[in-house]
């Protein structure tokens, strides 16, 4: 099983292909077993223009986003041999090959004389002796305002983990949260939002009213989150760029537990009312709700499937919180232990079940598992087999999903009384890691890439 | 209003934690068997809480109701069930709301640290119903009262032991208005 301080290892595929095209070029492996992370070396950029500095920041951030994957093993440049690379040239392979490095970036730098600044680079294969092409392109070259920079290294970071692994790409993108500060039991808890490092970090709401479990639009850039402003659990929706914030819909009750469904034109959410909560869909243009459960159990926690015809929840209706799945649209379904129901039970191990959350990639449903006094993160297939836990602590809970479907960030309470942290893990179980905060953090929700 | 409602959750943080202090421990997860007698035998209880002076309390106030009658009831683990305590102390509750029919109360339910907000923010909804269905039973309007729930977002007990978690699994019954002071 998974061990929280396993190594970060992963294979690589050097398929030194012959009969292949470039396809067979150097392949950085995320699932197998046997792992052993992929060298890679990426110098600081040749500099046109004077802004040395902001040039090895770039370079800076494009290495630690890599090295965050625990896919690669990141060569420390006082070991480079060559130093005299040129975008433009073809580097000395025999040298890289002598400190065993796989793949190596050359990247250059330019002050542009509008006062925006270029970054090029160009991805090689070793050991292939050859250029890696991006999307057809022997190298990319991306232009931005200087206060942007980050943006264009998490671009660059972004094109060589997806060149080189095959997965898609989640560097530039967002993380909202809550941020939270004071004692337990006054606690002034604000919504927040940071790139996906860590940078950036800026808070949203003031703290007069205590906001819960943001959620990102996967089509706009709104939020979606839980504030009792007013005095009662409401779902509200945030708009980023204008920082107007708006009440959803006019339910008598309270209501929370709000998530975009998959095309971004509605919002998922239970309502609470006469101590019996049930899920709703609004749909965000007529505001018009339909509701999706009828069942004196509580029911809440919904999220939808990237085909948009299905819906996890957490329900007690079996007398603990477990994992159901039924339609959208509210018909019979198969279920996996047989029969048809409006709701098939998923979860059947030891424990209790709570917060799931369907993958990008259809395949899979994260959750929060508390059994035996700890609280785990953990994966289950939505016909409810090949449940994997893949972090277990005093407190683990709120699982959200990178875009690509690889990471799983939630928030972590260590030991009792420890203020919560936000962690990421990947979907193997390995590469567990903090993600920085500037204050106590909680409920942790990916942005989709930006545009 | 806010300041008075801090005021009296300070206050009712103490009393809380004094009518602890004269409470068993609580047990995790043992379902509390009902007691074999009827509730008519609670008249110790009274005795036992506050050694207070009931005389400089004016009867009708915030002080009142929280020192004489008991502000909150408290919940077995992912239960929402009142047992006997708590129903003698919800008919106290009632028996006060109706001599004072002007008061206006929120009952706000509550969840301890150990479980997820989501579904805490509805198990604390049906603690604090299942609270105001008791109170209405007894006479109580509907109308007077109204619910909220605060997951477990409010613990009024800072720890992370059984004795904080069972102090913050509670519906706590708040008055709005119309109190005499």
């Amino acid at each position: 099983m998974l061990k929280r301080l396993m190594p970060l290892l992963a294979v690589i595929l050097l398929a030194l292909g012959l009969a292949a095209p470039a396809s067979a070029q150097l392949q950085v492996r995320v699932d197998e077993g046997n792992f052993k992370p992929t060298p890679i070396a990426i110098p600081d950029f040749q500099v046109t223009g004077s802004n040395t500095q902001l040039a090895r920041q770039i370079a800076d951030v494009v290495r630690a986003d890599l090295a965050s994957t625990g896919l690669f093993d990141m060569q420390n440049p006082a070991s480079f041999i060559q130093r005299d690379l040129s975008i433009n040239a073809e580097p000395r392979f025999a040298d890289w090959k002598i400190i065993r490095t796989d793949a190596l970036v050359v990247g250059a730098f330019e002050e542009l004389p509008d006062g925006k600044l270029a970054v090029s680079f160009r991805l090689w294969d070793v050991y292939g002796g050859e250029l890696m092409r991006i999307n057809g392109e022997p190298g990319r070259r991306l232009t931005t305002t200087p206060e942007n920079w980050r943006r264009i290294a998490h671009k660059i970071a972004d094109s060589i983990y997806t060149r080189l692994t095959g997965e898609d790409p989640y560097f530039d993108t967002r993380l909202v949260y809550i941020a939270e500060t004071g004692p337990k039991t006054e606690r002034v808890k604000r919504l927040a939002i940071m790139d996906s490092d860590g940078a950036n970090q800026q808070y949203l709401t003031s703290g007069r009213s205590t906001v819960l479990t943001p959620r990102f639009s996967p089509s706009s850039q709104e939020i979606t989150y839980m504030s009792f402003e007013g005095g009662r659990p409401r779902v509200y929706l945030f708009n980023i760029e204008t920082g107007r914030q708006e009440l959803l819909g006019n339910f008598p009750g309270m209501t929370f537990a709000p998530r975009f469904a998959t095309d971004g034109q509605s919002v998922l959410l239970s309502q609470a009312q006469r101590g019996n909560t049930d899920v709703y869909i609004m749909n965000l243009r007529t505001r018009e709700s339909r509701r999706l459960t009828d069942h004196p159990a509580i029911d809440t926690s919904p999220s939808m499937s990237p085909d948009g015809q299905s819906v996890v929840f957490n329900s007690d209706r079996g007398g603990t919180p477990q994992l159901y799945i039924m339609n959208t649209d509210g018909s019979p379904r198969a279920c996996p232990s047989g029969g048809r129901d409006t709701a098939c039970r998923i979860t059947f191990g030891k424990g209790r079940y709570s917060t799931p959350v369907w993958s990008p990639r259809g395949d899979l449903i994260a959750f929060t598992k508390q059994e035996g006094g700890k609280f785990y993160i953990g994966v289950i297939g939505i016909d409810g087999s090949g449940e994997r836990l893949l972090s277990e602590s005093y407190l683990d809970e709120g699982p959200d999903w990178s875009p690509n479907g690889r990471v799983i960030v939630f928030f972590r309470e260590n030991r009792p009384g420890a203020g919560p942290q936000l962690w990421s893990v990947d979907l193997s179980g390995r590469n567990e890691r903090r993600v920085m905060t500037q204050t106590d953090a909680s409920d942790p929700a990916w942005s989709p890439v930006l545009q | 209003m806010h300041t008075l409602l801090k005021a009296s959750a300070a206050a009712a943080l103490l009393a809380a934690m004094a009518a602890c202090a004269s409470r068993p421990p609580p047990v995790e997860e043992q379902p509390v068997a009902p007691p074999p007698v009827e509730e008519t035998v609670e008249e110790t209880e009274t005795v036992v809480t506050e050694p207070v002076e009931t005389s400089s309390i004016t009867p009708g106030s915030l002080e009142d109701f929280r020192v004489n009658v008991g502000e909150r009831v408290y919940f077995d683990l992912d239960q929402f069930r009142l047992d006997s305590d708590d129903q003698e102390i919800l008919k106290r509750q009632a028996a006060w709301l109706n001599a004072y029919p002007n008061v206006r109360v929120l009952v706000a339910g509550n969840a301890d640290e150990r479980g997820t907000r989501e579904y805490n923010l509805a198990l604390g909804e049906r603690r604090a119903s299942a609270a105001k269905d008791y109170l209405v039973s007894l006479g109580v309007s509907a109308s007077r009262i109204d619910t909220v729930s605060y997951g477990k977002e409010r613990p009024i007990a800072g720890g992370s032991n059984d004795e904080s978690w069972a102090m913050n699994r509670n519906a706590w019954t708040q008055i709005v208005s119309g109190a005499t002071s």
